[in-house]
């Protein structure tokens, strides 16, 4: 489970860096989303993958019964695609404003202007 | 103490949210004005307390050290947190001449209220998921104060700005996630231990180059530094100082704590690469400054030399070399923010920064000339400015190992930075004014842009006359990052 979870990351990171080098701005923005989802992927598989329960203690229990899979990484994940979703919304909002602004897309054209 | 160690990110995060409710200007300003001095005084008791009883550290919802969130207060956290409140304060006086009604109308001071409750947290926490929320809390508010206002220049600068903080965010996400699978915990000091003992030092070593170029990347160190003069010179005044204050030291804190902290197996090859980058930066940042000819510009150039000076105490790694980076971060906050407050009262009197455009500004406002000087010799290190003691100290701890390189380019820069400072003055304020109208004319200064720039000189000068209290602080600071174990004890074994 892990070999394939470790090539779909490695692929997802791949790709990304891919788009971020391209000049068209949306790709460029693209590719960083793609690589929060493959930074999001990582973490989660940090704490290894393995079939178990919820780390979720019963009502009438002190503590976790029997092996369960490390609750930890899942809330970072969660922390770290809510922080995502929230720069990714900016993103958009600046990319549209800045396209309405230069009238292009191509990074290469966007030429400073001090006016 | 939990109250102690919180109030610094508390004030601004409570002083935020009571401005969303009030919508008067008026009112907005008071509040930031009053949250602003507060944490000054905070920063200024904690750091106080911290010289007294030794490191502080306090574990978030009583979950003990390694399983709940630490907030750590040691010498260096401590003085990044007061010199915080200092520039938040003073910045903060500056804003209120400096800030426009548009600005404020779409909530400038929460927004600035917010910036310093991301900086101080990321000085503060001992834990390092928690950094990287401090960071994007840091990033979110950074985004939206350079993008204000959306002039096209704004747009291009932020466009760039965004695009490699995600990137360096990501590494860091990517260092987390790797550290995790491999030491299970997240603790700065619990990781500090358990690496020191792991004998798996490969895993260890991608880890620690993925935070040297997450953090790299938010300190502007060379190659990385490309998207700092590309968008500090587009936003406001106000905001340019601040970010240029604030922003990259949180970089070179984060690179500070976790190459003392964490990172201490082969220092060898780790602290030699930042010496070797600490080296390129200052002289490239050194020579993009000669290139330019916009004040704001040149300034966002030596902020790029100055981090050099800052990791080269780091590369060194022996006491009085950190204590040397300490010193140099203190003293370049105050100095390189105010440089840039001069720069807006500039553009305030002349309505520009081009140096090809203005002029003779030396004639009308002997005063100001005489504010410009002291921040930019003390820039260059002309004793007996604070500048001065700062490289005084690092140059005497590189020659004392033999780094000999070092000591020549950090010689050779300063020379340069003098240089351009020199440009600065006499293009602006000696040379005639190209326009000879507007020569004669003199605007007033408004009080709050005098205020905060004469505060910041003066303290510039009395760093440089009395130096031994700052070199106390910052060599109790440089014995503590020699020696991790006390940090670590005071976060794992708390005394009852």
């Amino acid at each position: 489970m892990e070999i394939v979870m470790a090539i779909s990351i490695g692929g997802i990171y791949a790709m990304a860096v891919y788009l971020m080098l391209r000049r068209s701005l949306v790709k460029v923005i693209l590719g960083v989303m793609l690589f929060g989802q493959g930074v999001n992927l990582l973490i989660f598989a940090s704490a290894g993958m393995t079939r178990d329960h919820a780390a979720v203690i019963p009502g009438n229990a002190e503590t976790v019964i029997g092996p369960s899979a490390d609750p930890l990484p899942q809330a970072l994940v969660l922390t770290a695609i809510v922080i995502g979703f929230g720069v990714v919304a900016f993103t958009l909002a600046l990319v549209h404003k800045t396209q309405q602004a230069m009238q292009t897309d191509d990074v290469d054209k966007m030429k400073e202007d001090d006016g | 103490m939990t109250v102690m160690i919180s109030l610094p990110v508390l004030i601004p995060l409570i002083a935020a949210g009571l401005m969303l409710l009030t919508p008067s200007r008026l009112a907005q300003r008071i509040i930031n004005t009053i949250a602003t001095f507060a944490h000054l005084c905070v920063g200024a008791w904690l750091l106080w307390y911290v010289m007294e009883h030794g490191i502080q550290a306090v574990q978030m919802g009583n979950w003990p050290a390694p399983f709940g969130i630490s907030f750590v207060a040691d010498t260096l956290s401590a003085s990044m947190v007061l010199i915080t409140g200092f520039m938040g304060f003073l910045v903060g006086l500056f804003a209120l001449s400096d800030i426009d009604k548009e600005h404020e109308h779409f909530g400038f001071y929460p927004l600035y209220q917010i910036l310093i409750m991301g900086v101080t947290g990321a000085f503060l926490t001992g834990d390092l998921f928690n950094m990287f929320v401090w960071f994007e809390v840091m990033l979110m508010a950074s985004f939206v104060l350079l993008a204000l206002g959306g002039r096209r220049a704004q747009l291009e600068g932020s466009v760039k700005y965004l695009v490699l903080n995600f990137l360096s965010s990501g590494l860091f996400l990517t260092a987390i996630g790797i550290l995790y699978a491999e030491v299970g915990t997240l603790n700065i000091a619990a990781i500090g231990r358990l690496v020191a003992e792991s004998e798996r030092s490969l895993s260890i070593m991608t880890v620690a180059m993925l935070l040297l170029v997450s953090f790299g990347l938010k300190a502007a160190v060379f190659p990385l530094f490309s998207w700092l003069p590309a968008s500090y010179h587009t936003p406001p005044v106000t905001v340019s100082a601040i970010f240029a204050g604030l922003l990259t030291k949180v970089g070179v804190y984060a690179l500070i704590r976790v190459f003392t902290v964490i990172f201490t197996a082969d220092v060898a090859f780790t602290h030699g690469l930042i010496l070797v980058i600490s080296i390129l930066t200052m002289i490239t940042g050194v020579l993009g400054a000669a290139a330019h000819f916009e004040i704001r510009r040149i300034l966002s150039f030596h902020i790029v030399s100055q981090i050099g000076y800052m990791t080269l105490g780091l590369g060194l790694f022996t006491a009085p070399a950190l204590a040397a980076a300490t010193f140099y971060i203190l003293h370049h906050i105050i100095v390189k923010t105010n440089l840039f407050l001069i720069s807006g009262t500039i553009r305030h009197i002349k309505g520009s920064e081009e140096l090809k455009k203005i002029g003779g500004l030396y004639k009308m406002y002997p005063w100001l000339a005489l504010l410009f000087l002291i921040p930019a010799m003390s820039l260059g290190g002309v004793p007996p400015l604070s500048g001065f003691f700062a490289k005084f100290t690092l140059v005497r701890e590189a020659m004392g190992i033999g780094a000999y390189i070092s000591v020549g380019v950090a010689l050779l820069v300063g020379v340069l930075t003098l240089y351009s400072m020199t440009k600065i003055w006499a293009e602006a304020f000696w040379k005639p004014d190209p326009d000879e109208e507007r020569e004669k004319e003199v605007k007033r200064i408004p009080v709050m842009m005098w205020v905060p720039i004469a505060v910041m000189a003066a303290a510039t000068l009395c760093i440089g006359f009395y130096p031994e209290w700052l070199l106390t602080i910052a060599n109790r600071a440089g014995e503590e990052l020699m020696d991790p174990s006390r940090y670590i004890q005071a976060v794992l074994e708390p005394r009852q």
